[in-house]
């Protein structure tokens, strides 16, 4: 089917520029990449632009920046010319994202089912009692065992899990075509990870969607996503099958896989990255 | 023989309804030049514990010595001095208007040591600094430089031992191998004993020789490097945290 194969979203020659008064400051430089139907990883340190490229992609880059590129299409929409009115309504809808960490990211003054319930009444115009069916539903599916008790909560009374599982429903309960995940783990304990996770990954799946996962775990984009985009100084040096990490060539990824301590090769020393101007520009 | 010892060691937080017992009688002895590990997740009480050993936390009953002499809850200066602490955030633990050099002054003031500059210079110089460095601020320095400032500002007293909670988990991977070296080096050159906290079996196996896996306030396991490496570890709780730290391992796998 044409459908399944036509990526989701498709960005060319993108750059994130900010502009300040010794310069223009590129975060994001020349960025092509194209997402299906499938888990797309993007790795990268702090400052490699990982980040403001999930942004831009939702255009909620901050107001001072620009974005430039050659083409950024989703789906039938083209998310260059689309008005802030268009974006609205993608937002959420069509394009969800999970952020880091629930305590910041959800409303403190709202209970989580009326902020769950919200997305739907704003987008499918649905009326409040069919809100709460579909959030209540929405909960379960997340593996929330009492949902009717938890609508009623506030997000200071949640759990750093529970509250990413919420957001997890909140993203998913309009039927997006495209996650955004940015660190939607870092926050949580490795035994709430796992299971969060597998409600992710069982949900991509289940509804055939894309996924961006930015993150800075290289063993969790490893064994969780299908491809793997590893960003230096904005701009992508690699791309590269998951399963194939471990046999990455680019010496910046090579840097990275041999300086993290590892339990199945322990090292007396660790390898120390040596940073090469030209990662930046090749 | 051990320089830390610790023999039921309970900590508890407020009383009446508010009542909670956060590390449940522990027991653990350190070898001199040894690292040993506490490993859990948030909520275990293994940040406590090494509160405890720093003399920060002094609601505590049981028995601890260090250095072969019992310790209380109230510590003089020189026992205060032997162990130091090293904290995760090197953003939120250092002073943001003190200079570098302000920062590692500050404890050569509080215990009257001589001879201060000559400390500061030789300690930026031990953990890789340039001495000029002492003339900075936190915000111009990276999160690495920040962290070998707060190692810096620990080792400036001589301490024997150094507690370190989670000292890499802020940092990126490669920033975190170059802290990870420096503390080995400065380990097997001063004969340091580490207290290492931290929540990534991966970083507790490179740098440990034995590690406590916590549980709701209490060691469930204590596990070699050797029994972490070959994954013959007891405890199904440890089994998990060692799965944790190799990535995601999706449930259909588990089951099989």
């Amino acid at each position: 089917m044409p459908e399944q194969t036509k990526p989701i979203l498709s960005v060319k020659n993108m750059s994130v520029q900010f502009p300040s008064l010794s310069g223009v400051v590129s975060a994001v430089r020349n960025l092509s990449f194209e997402v299906g139907r499938e888990k797309v990883g993007i790795i990268g340190e702090s400052g490699s632009g990982k980040s403001t490229t999930g942004r831009a992609i939702m255009r909620l880059q901050p107001a001072t920046a620009r974005v430039v590129a050659d083409e950024m299409r989703f789906e039938d929409v083209d998310l260059l010319t689309a008005s802030e009115a268009e974006m609205r309504a993608i937002r959420g809808s069509r394009i969800s994202m999970i952020l880091q960490d629930p305590k910041y990211s959800l409303n403190p003054v709202m209970t989580v089912g009326e902020q769950i319930a919200e997305t739907v009444i704003l987008h499918e115009r649905l009326g409040r009692k069919a809100a709460r069916e579909r959030t209540l539903a929405m909960l379960e599916r997340v593996n929330i065992r009492d949902p009717q008790r938890v609508f009623n909560l506030y997000p200071h009374e949640v759990s750093g899990g529970m509250g990413q599982r919420i957001m997890i429903s909140m993203m998913l309960i309009s039927s997006p075509s495209l996650i955004i995940a940015d660190e939607p783990t870092s926050a949580l304990d490795v035994t709430v990870r796992q299971q969060v996770l597998s409600i992710l990954d069982d949900l991509i799946s289940e509804r055939n969607i894309g996924l961006i996962f930015i993150s800075h775990d290289l063993n969790l984009v490893k064994s969780f996503c299908d491809r793997v985009i590893i960003m230096y100084a904005g701009r992508i040096v690699e791309t590269i099958d998951a399963s194939k990490l471990d046999q990455a060539t680019h010496p910046y990824t090579r840097g990275l896989l041999e300086a993290l301590p590892s339990l199945d090769h322990p090292r007396d020393r660790l390898e120390v990255l040596k940073r090469q101007a030209s990662w930046a520009e090749a | 023989m051990s320089i830390i010892s610790v023999n039921d060691l309970a900590v508890s937080f407020g009383s009446g309804n508010d009542f909670k017992q956060v590390v449940k009688n522990v027991a653990f002895d350190v070898e001199p030049g040894e690292t040993f590990g506490l490993v859990g997740e948030s909520g275990c009480g293994k940040s406590t514990v090494l509160g405890a050993l720093a003399g920060r936390i002094k609601g505590w009953s049981g028995s601890v010595s260090i250095d072969g002499e019992g310790v209380g809850p109230k510590r003089s200066r020189l026992q205060l001095a032997k162990q130091q602490m090293v904290f995760q955030d090197p953003f939120g633990s250092l002073h943001p208007r003190h200079t570098i050099g302000r920062t590692l002054l500050e404890p050569l003031e509080v215990h009257g040591l001589d001879q201060r500059q000559e400390r500061v210079e030789r300690v930026l110089r031990d953990v890789g600094l340039p001495p000029a460095f002492r003339h900075r601020f936190p915000h111009q320095l990276s999160g690495g430089q920040r962290q070998r400032v707060a190692i810096a500002r620990a080792l400036i007293l001589n301490p024997r031992i150094l507690l370190l909670d989670e000292p890499t988990s802020a940092l990126d991977v490669s920033i975190q191998a170059e802290i990870l070296n420096l503390l080995k080096d400065l380990q097997e050159r001063d004969k340091l004993t580490y207290v290492l906290v931290s929540h990534d079996m991966a970083v507790i196996a490179h740098l440990c020789n034995r590690v406590a896996v916590m549980l709701d306030g209490q060691f469930v396991e204590v596990a070699s490097r050797e029994q972490l490496l070959q994954g013959s570890v007891q405890h199904p709780y440890t089994r998990t945290l060692l799965d944790g730290s190799r990535g995601y391992v999706p449930p259909r796998k588990l089951a099989s």
